[in-house]
This record gives C-alpha cells, structure tokens and sequence, in this order.
C-alpha cells in the first residue's frame, strides 16, 4: 500500500484566501474563548474561528438576501410609505447624522415606543436620506412578530431580523451591516401613555456583549415623538388571551403626526476594553447602564427643549 | 486516505448508492460493503451488498469479519415521508444503538465513523437564529418523533465519541436534499402543480443538492473531519423564490390559525404535508454552512442552483418517465459477475474478452503506484490480500490484455508502466499503446 498520498490531512483552504490567519495578527479579535461559563447564558456562536472569508456572496440573479430581505419590496415601500411618512406625515429632523459609521459594523441602540413603533423604519429612513453613505439598516424585532401572519413576511422584506444574539453578531461581525436595537423590547411597546420618556428597563444587555465581541462600535440615539404618534392607553389582557396576540393595546391604529426627531449620538468604542471584555459580567451591564443613562438625558433635554407635540 | 474498508449503511438511499459508486472509482479503497433492508437503486461493481436490517446485531459480525475500518452510516430517517412512523421510529432508535455498539469496544477495527444527522435536529421556532452555528444545542425541546430520533441519536452518537476517543466521529446535519429520487416533504409540496403555502408567510428555506450529500460524505470518508459539521448550499432562500423559480404559482390556501386542521383535511385529498413541514413552511430555517467550507470542502451547487436543477427535472420527468428501464438489483447476477470463475478467465476476443474488473484494476494501479514510488520490486505476483479475486501476474498477462488495461490508467501510472515494460519484456506493440496513451492524456493534463 503505498504512503504517498499528500492528501491525508484537511486541505488548508486558506491557500485560496490570502489572510486568514485571524489567531496570529495582533489586530484582528481573538475568538478562541473558554465558552464553559457562557454557554448556558449566551446564545452566540460561541468558539468560532474567523470564518468570514467562507461567508457566501449572493448571487446576481437573486433579488432577496439570506436574511429575506427584499430589495424590490423594500424600494416599493420606501417610494410610498416611507416616504410619506418621513417627510409629511413625521417631518423627521435628524442631529448628528455623522455619527453613523460610514463602514463596518455598527450597533444603533435606540428607545422604543408605541404599539406599532415608527421608530425603526423612520430610523432607517434617516440613514438613507441624510447620511453621506446611505447603508442598509438591519432591525432587530422581537421573535413574536414572526408568528404574525403578514406582518412577519412584511418586516423580513424590508429589514427586520429576529432578535437573536447570533443573528447580531454575524451582522455585526461577519457581514459588517448596521445594526439597530431597541433593548427595551416589549417594555418599550407596551409603555403606556403616562410613562412616556420613561426609558424602561434593558431587557437584553446582551446586546453589548455582541457589540463587544464583534468590536464594534454602539451608536446610542434618542428619538423623539414616538410615544405621541402611537400612545398606548390601556391594555386589554383579556382579548389578548383570546387572540393569541402578543399584546393588544388600546391605541389609534394609525399615526398620529407628532413631530419626530432623532438624535444620533457620539459613538462608543468597544474595541479599546481590553481582550475579552465580555467575561466581566459586571462592566458589561455598566456599560449598558451608561448608554441607558445617556439616552435618556438626551430625551429628557430633547423634552424640555421642543415647543410643541405637533409642530416641534 | 485512510479509510480502506468501509461499511456504508443506507446502501438503497440515493446517497447511499451514489457513494458507494464514488469509492468505487477510488484505487485505494479495498473494499466497499452496503447494508440495507431494501435492494440497492445504483448500479455497484465492486460494492458488495448485504441485505440486513439495522436492528439486528449482525452489523457487528459483518464489520468484525471484513475489518472494516470505517462506518459511513446514512440509515437514519430523517423524514416523515421516507417510511411509516412506527418502522421509522424502530430503525432510527434500535438502528442506531446496534451499529454504535458494532462500532465500539476494544477489539473493533473501526476507527471512523461518518453519520448522517439532519438539520432538522435544529428544529423550528420562531425565536431561532437566523443562521444556525454548530455549537448551538437545540434550543427547544424536539417536538415530533421525528425530530426526537434525531436529537436521540445524536446523543448516542456524541455519548459514542466521548467514549471512542480513537475513532474519529463526524456528524453531518444535513438540509433538505434536492435529490429527486428520495421521498420528502419537501420535493412532495414541490412537486405539485402549484405549492400550497400558509396565508401570511414567506419562509427562509435553504437546500443542498444531492450531488452535495453525496460530495460531503465522500469528503468525510476522505478526510478526517471529527465534530459536527452542517451541511446546506449557499444561499436562504425566501420560499416565494423558490416557487417562482420552479416556474409554478404559489397557493396561500393554509390559514396562518388552525393549519394543522386544514392540512388533516388536506390529508384526505391525498397530500400530506407532516407537522415539521408545517413549521417550515411557517418559520423556515437556515444554516451556516461556513465549518464545512473551511474543513475544505466546497459546494457544487448553490440552493438556487440546486432548485433551477429541481426544476429541469421537473420539466423533463414526464418527457422521460416512458425511457429507460430503471436499474434493478438481481442477487444472482450480482453475484455471478463478482464471484464466477468464469467470469474472471473469460477467454480473449468476442464477446466474452477479458476485462480488468474494477476491482482488478484497483489492484492494478495501487500496485503500479507502488511500483512507481520504488517501493516493491518487479511485481511477479501480487499480493492480493482480501481486497478481491486475484489478478494473474503482470508478465503473464497478454499484450492485448495490457492495452486494454493501458486506456483506463493515470499519466503517472503509464510512466511507470512503460518503464517496468521496456526493462522487461519489451513488447513493441504495448509500448506503443502506453505512448498513444500517454500523448493523449498530456496536453489535457497540461491545460488543467
């Protein structure tokens, strides 16, 4: 039997790809974690190599992206709805703008209001219209909103993801695509009027630690004017039981036209915390306290300095 | 490749079959053995076929009595459709638990074992990722039998490799297959006229061609892959493009609420679409496919290519449906044209002339590599050792029977041939033929 067979071990694909050596340069993130103390908390692919050379292109002739997001459908509604809404019906004004990296990955952290919130798509409309690089925005919305019929095809064709820790870290990390959260998830919907520019509490910090582990820079904004576009008076628990839905809230089920605005602020770098900033359980909720802190100072002074609801 | 005597389970499958005739064509695997409880679909030369349920112990004395030393098992039914619950349960549990323990212990020569697992062990939710990593554990408990199986033998297998430290143990999650001969759910909804779909739901759906299976398992036996490894195309698709593709209309006519009422009622209209179907065509799945391309493998075809050939099939199946007779396995004749005497000294000329049979010529080349790497002497008689029937010494073999050996052999193989024949018996006629080969062969060699 011969030995001469050169092809016993793996093949290193890496011939096709001149810099994978992701483990050796000074510069790039260490992946290599002991994930045994995080595995039962955190959802991220943990232990992985840099596989970001393997990510799959898409290919020319397909109009939907791996993430179902549709670029026709997306066009077709940012024509009309989006529009609209941005121009007449919201007459966005944006502080800031410059603060959105023009590349990599980025992660926007905004509050979050009203039963159906504008602020996401009006968000993305800001990025579009005003910065000097308009990037595709990818929406973190809560995992309920796939089990509506409709609404959850709708919100994958024009940029909504799953909140998912993994699904934050391959944009972040793999893809290099903006990211925005609302961290406050369903407290932030289900807020109701009284409480309004209450920042309530982060449910999931861990989206800091996906910011940290993809070494990506968090963009904290503050957006004023959702919580009078769609105000939430009560809850009705029993027809909520009844339907099935994830709440249903005594609302107008359209926008009122508050004056909205969004204020995008100084971002904070996550790339400068030292190796694995991520085990330190505690710096991380700081961390994320602080940003809570900073946007809801910026509110409350957005607050005090508008004139008016309606006409700002 | 260290894998010389493999055992593949699932031999009927049309991965299965499909990688059998892969090894086949590889010199240095010796032997190729496939279990199943049904005849072999693909037409094998030298893979030896032994019809035997998983459930009884008897993989074990078949992987003792041949040494095998490497387990490829792709038995595990992973879809509702591809048999009856019940038996599908009984396969996948007891199955899996026999050819485990036939696989373990000291004395087994086993010491890699390939299984083929299922993304379905991921399972279906809305609060999934939207690319699933290897490292995730599942993160809801399996709802289905189906989905129990998998997650169960997956377990065996993990529990397997924690115990078998010397054998190497890669498990596949494989996505749905576009390979048309096998039942499921997926090309069954594909396949009809127009694809019902739920009212309100657009899914991510992301497949693997069945060429891909087949080139996955082949690089696992190649290589040595321990781990779990996903194995989908490139690509998610929405299922809107996917049916859009396939040139069909797509048929909201499931209720988003009540589905699984209407599908019982679709049931008796003939179509039947399983529960973990029903979550795909509601939440879709995706995989991320990255661990097996950098363990070296790369994908023949992306999901979209995959479905554009889905539907080529598509169209041409009616067209071709009335063609050729499909292969059937015939144990006799199988064993005639493997064992027979006869068959290996068939005389020269007419019908009956002498061919190498694949296994000889496997023999042949190993010898001929070995030959060329200086490592044996002149081959005056091989050694021959279990791997198939003896081939008679090369100097005896005739010159017409070396020309026709000459056409199926390598670059490097001729060199070395046409060296060993020059210093010995220097037949003109053969050296000639071994140059027309070779000149053949080089230009394309160099082009490539």
């Amino acid at each position: 039997m011969p030995e001469t067979t050169p092809t016993d071990a793996v093949p290193d694909p890496s011939d096709a790809n001149p810099a994978p050596g992701a483990d050796q340069s000074p510069d790039a993130p260490t992946r290599e974690l002991a994930l045994s103390d995080l595995r039962d908390e955190s959802q991220l692919p943990a232990a992985r190599s840099d596989l970001r050379h393997f990510l799959p292109g898409l290919e020319p002739e397909r109009h939907v992206t791996d993430w179902g997001r549709s670029e026709l459908v997306e066009g077709v509604v940012d024509r009309t709805v989006y529009d609209f809404l941005y121009h007449y019906w919201f007459r966005v004004e944006v502080e800031g703008i410059e603060n959105v990296p023009a590349d990599g990955g980025a992660l926007l952290v905004s509050n979050h209001a009203g039963a159906l919130p504008p602020d996401g798509m009006m968000i993305a409309k800001a990025i579009r219209e005003e910065h000097r690089h308009p990037r595709p925005l990818h929406i973190m919305v809560g995992s309920t909103l796939k089990g509506l019929p409709g609404l959850s095809m709708l919100i994958a064709k024009v940029g909504g993801v799953p909140a998912h820790p993994a699904n934050v870290h391959r944009l972040l990390f793999d893809e290099h695509q903006l990211v925005l959260v609302f961290p406050e998830g369903r407290n932030g919907t289900e807020k109701p009027l009284k409480d309004r520019y209450r920042l309530r509490r982060f449910d999931q910090w861990n989206f800091v630690e996906a910011a940290m582990r993809a070494r990506a820079p968090i963009v904290p904004l503050a957006v004023l004017g959702t919580e009078e576009a769609q105000p939430i008076f009560a809850h009705v628990s029993l027809l909520r039981r009844l339907t099935g839905l994830p709440r249903l809230p005594i609302t107008p089920t359209f926008y009122l036209p508050a004056k909205l605005r969004v204020r995008f602020l100084e971002p904070v770098r996550t790339d400068d915390l030292g190796d694995e900033p991520w085990n330190d359980r505690a710096r991380m909720q700081t961390l994320a306290a602080d940003i809570r802190a900073l946007i809801q100072e910026n509110l409350l002074e957005m607050v005090a300095g508008r004139g008016s609801v309606w006409l700002g | 490749m260290h894998s010389r005597r493999i055992l593949i389970t699932g031999l009927s499958s049309s991965w299965g079959g499909r990688l059998a005739q892969a090894l086949e064509r590889e010199p240095e695997v010796e032997a190729i053995i496939g279990v199943d409880s049904r005849d072999p679909r693909h037409e094998l030369d030298r893979t030896e076929f032994v019809r035997v349920d998983t459930q009884h112990g008897l993989i074990r004395r078949i992987i003792n009595a041949a040494a095998i030393d490497t387990v490829v098992d792709t038995r595990l039914v992973v879809d509702p459709l591809a048999a009856p619950l019940g038996l599908a349960h009984e396969s996948n549990a007891l199955g899996t638990a026999n050819i485990l323990a036939a696989c373990s212990g000291d004395g087994s020569p086993v010491r890699k074992f390939v299984f083929k697992s299922s993304a379905d062990y991921y399972g279906c939710e809305p609060g999934d990722p939207a690319f699933f990593t290897e490292e995730m554990a599942r993160p809801h408990p399996p709802r289905t039998a189906i989905e129990r199986d998998i997650v169960d033998a997956e377990e065996r297998v993990a529990d397997f490799a924690a115990r078998n430290r010397g054998t190497s143990v890669t498990v596949l999650r494989v996505a749905s297959g576009i390979a048309v001969e096998e039942r499921t759910s997926h090309l069954a909804l594909l396949a009809l006229p127009m694809v019902p779909t739920i009212l309100g739901f657009d899914p991510r759906c992301q497949f693997i061609h069945e060429d891909d299976i087949v080139g996955v398992l082949e690089h696992a036996v190649r290589y040595d892959l321990p781990g779990v490894f996903n194995a989908a195309a490139d690509g998610v698709l929405a299922l809107s493009e996917v049916i859009s593709l396939l040139g069909k209309p797509m048929l909201p006519i499931l209720p988003p609420w009540g589905t699984s009422f209407a599908a019982a009622q679709l049931r008796r209209t003939g179509l039947r679409v399983p529960v973990e179907m029903l979550r795909q065509l509601r939440f879709g799945r995706g995989l991320d496919n990255r661990r097996l391309k950098a363990a070296g493998y790369s994908y023949h075809y992306t999901t979209r290519e995959a479905v554009v050939r889905l539907r080529a099939h598509q169209r041409l199946r009616p067209l071709l449906r009335s063609g050729a007779e499909p292969y059937q396995y015939e144990r006799d004749v199988e064993d005639f044209l493997r064992w027979s005497p006869s068959v290996q000294s068939a005389p020269d000329g007419g019908e009956g002339r002498w061919k190498p049979s694949p296994a000889e010529l496997a023999q042949l080349q190993r010898t001929l590599q070995a030959l060329q790497a200086d490592q044996s002497p002149a081959p005056r008689s091989w050694d021959l050792g279990a791997g198939g029937p003896p081939l008679a010494s090369y100097d005896d073999l005739s010159g017409d029977e070396v020309i026709e050996i000459v056409a199926s052999l390598e670059a490097d193989a001729l060199e070395a041939l046409a060296r060993y024949e020059a210093s010995h018996l220097a037949r003109r006629t053969v050296l000639a033929a071994i140059e027309r080969s070779l000149s053949r062969q080089r230009p394309s060699g160099a082009a490539s």
